[in-house]
């Protein structure tokens, strides 16, 4: 007999979830994911003046604020033809690592890890010590990770102004010019937060020594006791490497404009095995499933309403589809674009999984502070970083930017200085998707199925592991 | 301490800023104070049987609710249903949720301008039909009546801001438990004075620039913003640069202008944030408290006054000219 059970609120997930499951002898047959709130962004910035997309856009989302505005400045900057000068582009960058960086580290130690501490693990051999580290509220390394996040944060402090919602990031650049002594600053906020990922995560490694492994076999021998070999012990006990595994078809638009016009993690598409292009006209969302009326499709034709009550809806979020097909995102399809040997490896072996899922977060974690480093080399505190652009502009643009959680894309249609339509696709509502016309459920339904669940369904931690990999943000989902 | 913190309508923003507090952490400093998150989403363990089996908990006082705080504003569309957030794993509306805990809270809580009077959130044409606790925008009176008051007998504290400044969270809560916050501590808008009785242009430093007029024209020049760029800071009540964000910012500092996001009309506004309206070329936003007849008087001796110096740095991105070394005879 099958039974349909209701999974939620997630904690330590940002915003509103609730996931049904239908489980039968103690296997998951389908899963349903709802995301329950609706906030309606995309009416709200209609008919305002353009510049005003740059105060609302961050407040899509508190998490991946910067992103939003970084999404937004870009879509301008396309409809108004302006590109940032060297320096602005690489503080852009900049504060966007930062912020990436913030994400992935508040999700592996805030988010992640607490749920192996629960009782059901008890007779594991790492309980112990995960328990001692990353109980909830109480766990040992949570203060001090709170404590490097916030003087990381310090970062976006000194360029932004603050952290969350920054009006500093604009289409033509940033409003903010440090003087040389400021950007020395910066180096050493890097070089700290370095140390302490060295500290914690690395078992005193140093990042680049981490970063040079190219086989997991290389990493499971070679890390010392630290965080990341944690994680790898549990990953193997638990084996976690086959647990919560999508059709394994990644996405990115790629992230970090360089001067020249490349992006430092190349855009692509990954399926069957190979790296492709990406084709971005290819983009289109489907309601079919989601609470909403009206014509949807590419992000520049949809015309869509809210409707609560819409018969075989169960989501207000939409389902983002590439050229029709269920397409997920993240830190994960970031690295692999990028050709990370180690990510090819393990998306060759196991595809996108629950463990390869937040190896790849990591992976990215602990090679931002590198590349950080060098674009504060960039920095010019001589040169002009912020260039003019018309803002009673007509036309169109799209901002595509790699937010920590995946593609996050913006639209713009603007008429003499102001907004006539606006389109928001933001990473969650690709990986958390409900099903489409044709019945495909999305990347997190698919990854539920199959999972063996005992008779407390509602407390299975194997549920919130598969969940939580996707570092999901709900609100993000239902702008 | 037992505190419940629940979301709705917003983005988590605040929760994020919260989680940037120091000297010293939020959960070192729970831990010193003995705060109890019963609900924290971002913190607190898996509920064992989820919002129905916390609100139950509640309901019965197993123990006393001392602080719920709301984050996001109140969801109430469409057509007052509520439907546009239903609590995750509950049939209800997250308001009727939300109300049933407010009605056993000792003090209610909202953390930012979304809870407190609905915000951006709200913005028009309000798509989800968003409110504020006890605000709609300026309006008196929101999800819950004008004059509501909690069990404590204090109305809904408004920790206005788009976010909140971590430590205007933190010390609200320090002078709960320290009954020392009472109704006179709160500013007409019911925002703790602590914090929003001072105005962001208090310590701006921008401030030689405003006093001689010498204005920026572009955003990210050094001059003050009021002029041409949307600048609110001489309205807006809140400490912003006397109590630095994220180790060393705050928005003027950074170069935009402040938006005024303590506010109760933010995300109501009608002009563009980035300019200042004016009237005859004089900006409709006067600073606070001051008459329109004394301001203009002033400010034309102040901009036939301005130094050299002020005058070439307003619109200049990096200082061009520093200030005199003066000699000072002993």
């Amino acid at each position: 007999m099958s039974r349909r059970i209701k999974v939620g609120p997630f904690n330590r997930v940002e915003g509103d979830l609730e996931v049904q499951l239908e489980v039968q002898d103690g296997v998951v047959r389908s899963a349903w994911v709802n995301s329950t709130l609706f906030r309606g962004f995309e009416w709200l910035l209609a008919g305002r003046p353009a510049t005003d997309a740059l105060v609302y856009a961050p407040r899509i989302c508190g998490i991946c604020s910067v992103s939003q505005s970084v999404a937004a400045a870009a879509a301008l900057s396309q409809a108004a033809g302006v590109t940032p000068p060297p320096s602005g582009q690489s503080a852009i960058n900049l504060m966007l690592a930062c912020e990436n960086a913030a994400d992935h580290l508040t999700h592996f130690y805030l988010f992640f890890m607490p749920d192996f501490t629960v009782e059901a693990y008890e007779d594991r051999s790492w309980h112990e010590a995960v328990a001692r580290q990353f109980t909830p509220m109480t766990g040992e390394a949570l203060p001090h990770v709170l404590q490097a996040r916030a003087q990381w944060l310090h970062i976006l402090g000194l360029l932004g102004g603050h952290w969350p919602h920054t009006l500093a990031i604009q289409p033509g650049g940033t409003t903010r010019v440090l003087q040389r002594s400021e950007i020395t600053r910066l180096q050493v906020m890097i070089g700290q937060f370095e140390r302490f990922l060295q500290q914690r995560l690395t078992g005193g490694m140093p990042l680049e020594t981490v970063l040079a492994m190219q086989t997991l076999e290389e990493l499971r021998d070679g890390l010392p006791d630290g965080d990341l070999k944690r994680f790898l012990w549990l990953c193997d006990d638990l084996d976690l490497w086959h647990v919560g595994r999508t059709p394994g078809r990644l996405f990115s638009y790629g992230n970090y404009p360089q001067p020249e016009g490349k992006r430092v993690f190349p855009s692509g598409v990954w399926m069957s095995g190979q790296r492709r292009q990406l084709n971005t006209q290819a983009i289109t969302e489907d309601i079919h499933h989601a609470r909403y009326r009206g014509t949807s499709g590419a992000p520049w034709q949809a015309r869509v309403e809210p409707d609560a009550y819409k018969a075989e809806a169960y989501s207000f979020c939409k389902a983002p589809r590439l050229e029709g097909e269920v397409f997920e995102c993240g830190a994960l399809a970031r690295q692999v674009m990028a050709g990370e040997p180690l990510m090819d490896e393990l998306v060759q072996t196991y595809g996108s999984s629950v463990a390869t899922r937040v190896l790849g977060r990591l992976w990215e974690l602990m090679r931002l502070p590198a590349l950080m480093q060098d674009w504060v080399d960039r920095l010019d505190p001589n040169e002009d970083w912020n260039s003019p652009w018309e803002t009673r502009l007509s036309g169109h643009g799209l901002g595509l930017v790699e937010a920590a959680r995946g593609g996050l894309l913006h639209w713009v249609e603007v008429e003499k200085g102001v907004i006539r339509h606006y389109e928001i696709i933001a990473p969650t509502t690709w990986n958390f998707s409900p099903r489409d016309g044709a019945g495909q459920p999305g990347p997190l339904e698919q990854a539920l199925v199959g999972l063996e669940v005992d008779e407390d369904v509602v407390r299975a931690p194997m549920v919130q592991h598969v969940v939580r990999s996707f570092d999901p943000c709900m609100v993000c989902t239902v702008h | 301490m037992n505190i419940v913190w629940l979301q709705s309508g917003g983005c988590s923003g605040c929760t994020m800023s919260l989680l940037c507090a120091e000297q010293p952490d939020l959960l070192t400093l729970s831990n010193m104070q003995g705060w109890r998150w019963r609900y924290f989403p971002s913190l607190s363990p898996q509920l064992p049987d989820g919002l129905p089996g916390l609100l139950a908990e509640v309901e019965r006082e197993d123990w006393p609710l001392d602080v719920l705080c709301l984050e996001g504003a109140v969801v109430t569309g469409p057509d007052e249903t509520g439907a546009f957030h239903v609590a995750a794993g509950m049939e209800e509306s997250m308001r009727d949720v939300v109300l049933r805990f407010v009605a056993r809270a000792r003090y209610v809580v909202a953390v930012g301008s979304c809870a407190a009077f609905g915000g951006i959130t709200a913005a028009s044409p309000n798509p989800s039909g968003a409110i504020g606790l006890q605000y709609r925008h300026q309006m008196s009176g929101g999800v819950l009546a004008a004059d509501f008051r909690s069990r404590s007998g204090l109305p809904v504290i408004n920790i206005a801001g788009c976010p909140v400044h971590p430590d205007w969270v933190t010390e609200t809560l320090l002078l709960l438990q320290q009954g020392a916050l009472r109704e006179d501590d709160l500013d007409p808008l019911n925002r703790p004075r602590f914090y929003a009785d001072k105005l962001v242009h208090h310590g701006c430093s921008r401030n030689e620039y405003y006093e001689y007029k010498a204005s920026a024209e572009h955003l990210g020049e050094l001059g003050c913003m009021m002029e041409h760029l949307g600048c609110m800071g001489t309205l807006a009540h809140a400490d912003c640069n006397q109590r630095s964000w994220n180790g060393h910012g705050c928005c003027t500092e950074a170069g935009y202008p402040c938006v005024d996001c303590t506010a109760p009309t933010f995300g109501a506004r009608r002009h563009a944030y980035q300019e200042t309206p004016k009237l005859g070329g004089i900006p409709v936003g006067l600073p606070t408290d001051m008459p329109k007849a004394w301001f203009i008087a002033p400010s034309s001796l102040a901009k036939a006054a301005t130094p050299e110096r002020l005058k070439k740095n307003a619109t200049a991105k990096r200082p061009k000219v520093p200030p005199e070394v003066k000699e000072i005879k002993l």
